[in-house]
């Protein structure tokens, strides 16, 4: 396990690096000037020039991605050229909202999706399957950010029962806030439970073709009993896979629903960052999420060994 | 059964809810725009969300703007000017502090004005200072301008948000902690979310008639329309969505106001690159734009056609829209004059506020009849403002200038129009040294007829302000004379 475990991070350590070099490429090399885009149409050449010095933009590429890893290493993710504040404490109060989205949209989904896909797995061919399999195609296929704005529709502006967007903070209310996250959730999950549901069926079915379970079967287990029993945790390693995937997809890719809901998270923090050549921000936050979709690959391939002993053994 | 526990929680949760917005209905206001501040000092960036929610509430120059536009006293109550029109002696309220309690005088002004004009300055409108030779402290309540060379517009100048007045010892702090002496204070800022805004109980002025205000962040129209329709805002200030507009009008529940802003939208073009270089190839443009098309397509009926470079709301204004009429035989006609082959090909570069990206589309199609191809590239406000503002690399874009009183800056040849004309050059330099309002008057009107002459660019239509707001909402400004959302005067009917 401790080889395994090692190997794994060697090979985390080595895609941060590759990825920081690539983001810092990527983002330098596109036009505009951060310093320009502050100071508007009327700035006058000395002014600018003061701004870039003060900006810290005057220094070479080397200079300036030495600067930025670095002070990553440190824990010190650097000061927004434009909100002129620590990028880290700025990360920090989106991720108070995007965190939580992203788990509960993906409890929700998890919720949704596993009794979904057991109960059609166990009726494969009956009216429950085909339900399932209906409203799942339907699931996959709307746009999410659609499906939110049908809700803001019927939920915050005809029924008045939530806001139609926004975020109170949660020192204003747990309550408040988890309310607040609700329909950005619902919105989220919705897909990512299909998906998930039609995996966990379609694992669940290749494993209950296997010699082990008829062999279950045959010593006397109930279909059900040999299911739940035999089958499901094998079945698990297929929908692990996807909730990793979906995990760093909520949380990096939540940009689209936290516009419809204008809530202030990562998504939209990149999004502003871009247009407005904050450069720093940018490369910091997309570090940030390279490092969180690292991360919960290597969490799931642990958790692979755990629900997997054969794993273990080979590495 | 099941679902039991989930739903209590949603029902405490809804009645928490309940309990916040009804303590929201008298003394307090929520307004919400599209932009968010970068950071909240206004004498140190462009960005006009910085003076939206800052100018006037919370931070206040020596003379202000009126909702008309014009220029009344601020902390300055009254001023002497010299006969030569250079010493400007400015005489102080009395009984101001700042926020953080410490008290305002002389020397505050002093600084802030020394701080704008320095050489390591980062403030966005440094040319408003350009002529100020010295600031002198008489005593604590007066101060002494000087300046290097009449300026007509010192005054006027002096009202904008990147000259507020700010103190000394928090000068460095203003961007996440603002400290001003206006009739709010600034609370709260949850960055992405909301700024929040308190009455100031020591205003030395009329006091604010709301306790709080909050300034709510919608950058999505979509989002902007639901967050109106569902009662989440109270003031949706420049409303994104134009198409919405008529639903929020026959809607009891809100009032839709349309104002005039300083946003004179044109189709700016590269005087100085073939064939545009000629002024017939120009006029040609500018006769194959149907203004009313742009004006019902891209904002939806709202805004005021122009001819030239000037609001149509100000006194001095000149109807010049006779000179470029839509007559797309005349086009055709002066550029075979001008001998140019068609179709001529010119890139055409598009920010991304909807104005510029729709008004590019109906724009390009118009130029198509009379045999000019736009060839559209949308960019990003970072990238137009290298490539096209800075590089000059475009042949003609779409921008709105929304700059008070900025007919002067396209006496720059080096501006992005790239516009070469010493007569109309003359003419802006004396201005700028005219005070007599007559003589003024008439330069402004020979000012705006030269553009017009020389087709310096396609001007479309004076932008418009829209802003939608629950019906009861009452002394919000309609006009936008500079980019503020003016709260000091905003109360709820009854």
């Amino acid at each position: 396990m401790l080889r395994y475990t090692l190997s794994r991070l060697l090979s985390l350590g080595i895609s941060l690096a590759v990825a920081s070099v690539v983001i810092f490429l990527a983002i330098e090399v596109l036009p505009g000037d951060p310093a320009a885009y502050m100071l508007g149409l009327n700035a006058q050449p000395d002014t600018l020039a003061a701004l870039r010095d003060e900006l810290g933009l005057n220094g070479s590429l080397w200079e300036r991605y030495a600067d930025w890893v670095g002070g990553m290493l440190r824990g010190d993710f650097g000061t927004s050229y434009t909100y002129r504040s620590s990028v880290s404490e700025m990360i920090g109060e989106r991720l108070w909202v995007s965190l939580p989205l992203a788990l509960y949209a993906l409890t929700l989904s998890t919720v949704i999706a596993f009794p979904a896909g057991i109960w059609a797995a166990a009726r494969r061919g009956k009216a429950a399957d085909v339900t399932v399999m209906g409203v799942t195609q339907l699931g996959v296929a709307i746009p999410n950010f659609w499906f939110a704005m049908l809700m803001v529709l019927v939920f915050a502006i005809n029924l008045r029962w939530f806001s139609a967007g926004g975020f109170p903070g949660w020192d204003k209310g747990f309550w408040l806030s988890l309310k607040a996250l609700t329909l950005p959730a619902i919105a989220l999950a919705l897909p990512q439970a299909s998906i998930l549901a039609r995996v966990m069926r379609s694992a669940l079915l290749d494993t209950l073709s296997e010699d082990f379970i008829r062999t279950a079967r045959a010593k006397g287990l109930t279909k059900g009993q040999a299911l739940r029993r035999h089958a499901l945790r094998n079945a698990l390693i297929p929908v692990l896979t996807i909730i990793g995937m979906q995990f760093s997809f909520l949380l990096a890719g939540g940009i689209i629903i936290e516009n419809v809901f204008f809530l202030p998270g990562l998504g939209r923090m990149i999004f502003q960052a871009i247009s407005a050549r904050d450069l720093i921000v940018v490369e910091s936050v997309v570090m940030l999420l390279v490092f969180a979709v690292v991360l919960v690959n290597f969490m799931v391939e642990l958790a692979y060994a755990l629900v997997d002993p054969r794993l273990r053994a080979r590495a | 059964m099941m679902f039991k526990p989930f739903r209590t929680g949603l029902v405490s949760a809804l009645a928490l809810a309940g309990a916040v917005s009804a303590a929201q209905a008298d003394g307090s206001l929520t307004v919400a725009m599209q932009l968010e501040p970068p950071h909240l000092d206004p004498t140190s960036a462009a960005a006009a969300a910085i003076d939206s929610v800052l100018y006037s509430n919370v931070y206040e120059g020596l003379t202000r703007f009126a909702s008309d536009g014009s220029v009344v006293p601020g902390l300055a109550r009254s001023w002497d000017i010299s006969e030569d029109g250079l010493t400007y002696t400015f005489h102080l309220a009395e009984g101001v502090t700042f926020h953080d309690g410490s008290a305002f005088d002389a020397e505050d002004v002093k600084f802030s004005l020394d701080r704008a004009r320095a050489e390591d300055s980062t403030n966005a409108q440094k040319g408003l200072f350009a002529a100020i030779d010295t600031v002198e402290v008489t005593d604590p309540l007066t101060v002494v301008v000087t300046l290097s060379k009449p300026t007509g517009s010192f005054l006027f100048n002096m009202a904008w948000g990147d000259a507020v007045i700010v103190a000394p010892e928090s000068a460095d702090t203003l961007q996440t902690t603002p400290n001003g002496t206006g009739a709010f204070k600034f609370a709260d800022w949850v960055q992405g979310d909301r700024i929040e805004l308190v009455k100031n109980p020591d205003y030395w002025g009329t006091p604010a008639v709301l306790d709080e205000a909050t300034f709510k962040f919608i950058s999505d129209p979509t989002a902007a329309f639901a967050a109106v329709m569902a009662e989440d805002v109270d003031v949706f200030y420049s409303f994104p969505a134009p198409e919405n507009l008529p639903q929020f009008d026959m809607d009891p529940r809100f009032k839709v106001l349309a104002g005039s802003t300083e946003g004179e939208t044109i189709l700016a073009m590269n005087n100085k690159l073939p064939p545009l270089d000629d002024v017939r190839v120009r006029e040609a443009v500018a006769h194959a734009i149907n203004r009313q098309e742009i004006i019902d397509g891209a904002m939806f009926g709202y805004g005021t056609p122009i001819g030239s470079f000037f609001p149509p709301h100000n006194p001095d204004y000149v109807d010049l829209t006779g000179l470029s009429d839509y007559d797309p035989e005349k086009s055709k006609a002066l550029l075979e004059e001008a001998g140019v082959t068609l179709p001529v090909r010119l890139k055409m570069t598009l920010p991304p506020p909807s104005y510029a990206r729709r008004g590019g589309e109906i724009i390009a199609a118009q130029l198509r009849q009379v045999g000019i191809e736009a060839q559209i590239e949308n960019v990003e406000w970072a990238q137009w403002l290298e490539t096209t503002f800075r590089g000059k690399d475009y042949g003609m874009t779409i921008v709105s200038h929304v700059e008070p009183m900025d007919i002067g800056s396209l006496a720059n040849p080096d501006y992005y129009t790239q516009y070469d004309n010493a007569d109309f050059q003359a003419v802006i330099e004396e201005l700028s040294v005219t005070a007599d309002p007559a003589q003024r008057s008439e330069l402004f009107k020979q000012a705006q007829t030269m553009l017009a002459e020389d087709y310096v660019a396609g001007f479309l239509f004076q932008m418009a302000l829209l802003t939608v707001a629950k019906t009861e909402v009452e002394g919000l400004w309609v006009n936008m004379p500079t980019p503020a959302v003016d709260l000091t005067a905003v109360h709820w009917a009854n």
